[in-house]
């Protein structure tokens, strides 16, 4: 991640990217900063994962790329264009053309007053594709594509079940061919025997129309299984990206390692005698004398860390 | 854990329970013959995606089942006691005071507007007779035991100033307060962080060890499932469809509906095509003929479609309700979990002994 301005091996680039939110005002003023000086970039046709916890700024950052927030500070390029500059009406189409967004509940994100045709044709309407007989029939093709039929077509959203609704905000995402799919939680509130049906689909879809897909979500084993690569966040800051096999084999930051030591895996061998790790940023990092970045500590593998933690990482690396 | 297995010592029995619902529609049959034990000092999981009865059954044994409820048949036998039949009245000696719960959601549990030591005293005073100040004591001794850091202070404050996994621990705390000898947690850990999880589910088998609890743990997380069941049942549409040790139901699965649920999932070395269970599950107004999941079963047979399976016994503690077990059936054609199954099962077997030799 060269300080030059823009990567051409990447289609989306954030760099030192910050979100803060204010709450009142004067004395009682408040401010989060939700996402602090992340820099990740996304390659054309990969998979990019986001975990974190709750709160740690994974769903943020996603909203923020597709700017339904103004950025507070930091550099976004999409395919060498600045995306993070004043919100324009030009900006606003080049984002909605190549970004689609995918959200986590599936009954909330759809008009309940509108059939899934016209939610799912919205977006060619808004395109200027004005003839009802090509909508439908590209409504109609799309909903095949993910596993839906001709009927459901005129149906409303209530009359779904929690996977076809997802179903149904996956074709609304990419009906519009966007090159840049942001999956927020896109399977978390799904059953079980669910969720695999609609993560093969995007796997599927990935493959075939060759998306690229920001996943944001918490769940790791989804994550590990669904993304080529993966970005760690924890309170705001990204703490370490790599490629999936890497991260799960050999974490460096503590954080990893503690986010890994407690994910249970349906195995009641090691289930029981996991070793939990914990992780306190206050005991495991000492950055009063030197500043923490991200640093590239082995060819594609990121980590957040201060010149010394460095030496330590690097002589970890040494050792396996 | 084998001695534990053996001993007979019941503390609940649920035998053949049946629950409907009055709904617009028609009577919803969540529950559909229900029958386990739950042994002293074990921990029982009940797995099954939502609107499988999971939460039904329990709730029928805490007597909180919503209005609209018939319990059809069947009978919940608690320290000679029928709880199905047991009138509100009595069950306030028993809810609460021997037998505990713990929600999944824990904001929605507590009472915003009362101070969270006033929640865990209230418990107390219903139960036992304490004075104040002992009340007090013993709560701020309860809220140490689960792990809240500065008790004396935090038993002043109210819920919006607890984090989820403190909210949580308050929950515990609270449920812990009359002393029960039963626990049931629903799904306790869904709407926390992971690692939050693993601190909670530590919490809860340090607390089941301290007082030989008995748990009933429900959920849908497998890897949780693994971390804490001593047995496991396998709910699907109001039925248990397999029930066996931890062991058994992890690495000898036997029904194809949980062929499906461990297939269905990543875990960490996953890299196959996932296999998705098609379709979804039944209308309980109209629950289908037969097999409940012959629907979804690619394995199902003609008979699955027809008449139901009954129990087929793998050993003292293992039993699936499936026709492949029918000898008639394996004779035939022998079918086998899927393939993608057997290597993870391997994989994991194999990774156990690393982790244990």
């Amino acid at each position: 991640m060269a300080d030059s301005n823009y990567d051409s091996n990447y289609i989306l680039e954030v760099k030192h990217l910050c979100q803060s939110f204010t709450s009142g005002r004067g004395k009682k003023k408040i401010t989060v900063h939700a996402v602090d000086d992340v820099s990740f970039g996304v390659r054309p046709a990969e998979t990019f994962g986001l975990v974190g916890e709750s709160g740690c700024g994974k769903t943020t950052t996603g909203r923020t790329i597709i700017r339904l927030y103004n950025p507070t500070s930091g550099e976004m390029y999409f395919n060498g264009r600045d995306i993070a500059g004043k919100m324009d009406k030009d900006l606003r189409k080049y984002l909605t053309d190549n970004i689609a967004m995918i959200f986590q509940d599936p009954i909330e994100s759809l008009n309940p007053r509108m059939t899934i045709e016209e939610i799912v044709g919205e977006g060619l309407k808004i395109r200027g594709v004005t003839d009802p007989k090509e909508v439908r029939s590209r409504v109609v093709s799309m909903l095949r594509k993910v596993g839906l039929t001709e009927e459901h077509a005129t149906r409303y959203p209530h009359e779904f079940s929690g996977g076809q609704r997802q179903r149904i905000g996956i074709a609304r995402a990419i009906i519009t061919e966007p090159k840049l799919v942001i999956a927020d939680e896109p399977v978390s509130a799904l059953d079980v025997s669910i969720q695999a049906q609609v993560i093969n689909l995007l796997n599927d879809l990935k493959e075939e129309m060759g998306l690229t897909i920001l996943f944001i979500a918490h769940n790791l084993s989804v994550v590990k299984y669904f993304s080529d690569r993966i970005g760690v966040m924890y309170f705001g800051k990204l703490v370490e990206v790599a490629n999936g096999d890497d991260l799960y084999k050999h974490p460096l930051h503590p954080y990893t390692k503690a986010l890994l030591s407690a994910i249970p895996e349906p195995n009641p061998l090691t289930e029981r005698t996991r070793q939990r790790v914990d992780y306190d940023p206050k005991r495991d990092h000492d950055y009063s004398q030197e500043k923490p970045s991200m640093v590239e500590v082995e060819p594609g593998h990121f980590v957040y860390c201060s010149p010394s933690e460095l030496e330590k990482y690097k002589a970890e690396i040494a050792a396996r | 854990m084998a001695a534990e297995m053996m001993n007979n010592d019941v503390i609940l029995s649920v035998k053949d329970l049946r629950i409907n619902f009055r709904a617009y529609g028609g009577l919803v049959q969540a529950v559909r013959g229900v029958s386990f034990d739950l042994h002293r000092g074990e921990t029982l999981a009940i797995v099954g995606e939502s609107g499988s009865g999971k939460s039904v059954s329990i709730k029928a044994i805490l007597g909180i089942l919503a209005n609209n409820a018939i319990i059809e048949s069947g009978e919940i036998l608690y320290d000679g006691m029928d709880l199905t039949k047991v009138t509100e009245d009595d069950f306030h000696q028993i809810r609460g005071k021997r037998i505990g719960l713990i929600f999944q959601d824990p904001l929605s549990a507590l009472n915003p507007i009362m101070k969270i030591g006033k929640q865990i005293t209230e418990v107390l005073h219903l139960h036992t007779k304490m004075t104040k100040e002992q009340a007090r004591a013993r709560a701020i001794e309860l809220m140490e035991a689960v792990g809240i850091p500065d008790a004396p202070r935090r038993f002043e404050q109210y819920p919006f100033q607890f984090s989820g996994g403190m909210r949580q621990r308050i929950v515990i705390a609270i449920a812990l307060a009359g002393d029960p000898e039963i626990l049931i947690c629903d799904e306790p850990t869904t709407a926390l962080d992971v690692t939050v999880q693993a601190k909670i589910l530590e919490l809860i088998n340090q607390i089941k060890k301290d007082r030989n609890l008995s748990v009933i743990f429900i959920t849908h997380d497998l890897g949780v499932v693994a971390n804490m069941a001593d047995r496991v049942n396998v709910m699907y549409a109001g039925k248990i469809v397999e029930t066996g040790t931890a062991e058994e139901i992890f690495f000898e699965p036997a029904h194809p509906y949980t062929w499906a649920l461990l297939s269905s999932m990543p875990d960490l070395q996953t890299k196959e095509r996932l296999m998705a269970i098609p379709g979804t599950p039944p209308n309980m107004i109209y629950p289908p003929k037969g097999d409940a999941f012959a629907a979804r079963n690619r394995y199902a047979m003609k008979i699955d479609f027809e008449k139901e399976p009954p129990f087929f016994k793998l050993s003292d503690t293992h039993m699936a309700a499936t026709w492949l077990l029918h000898p008639k059936a394996s004779a035939v054609n022998k079918i086998e979990m899927p393939e993608i199954l057997r290597a993870r099962i391997e994989r994991m077997k194999k990774m156990g002994e690393a982790n244990n030799g």
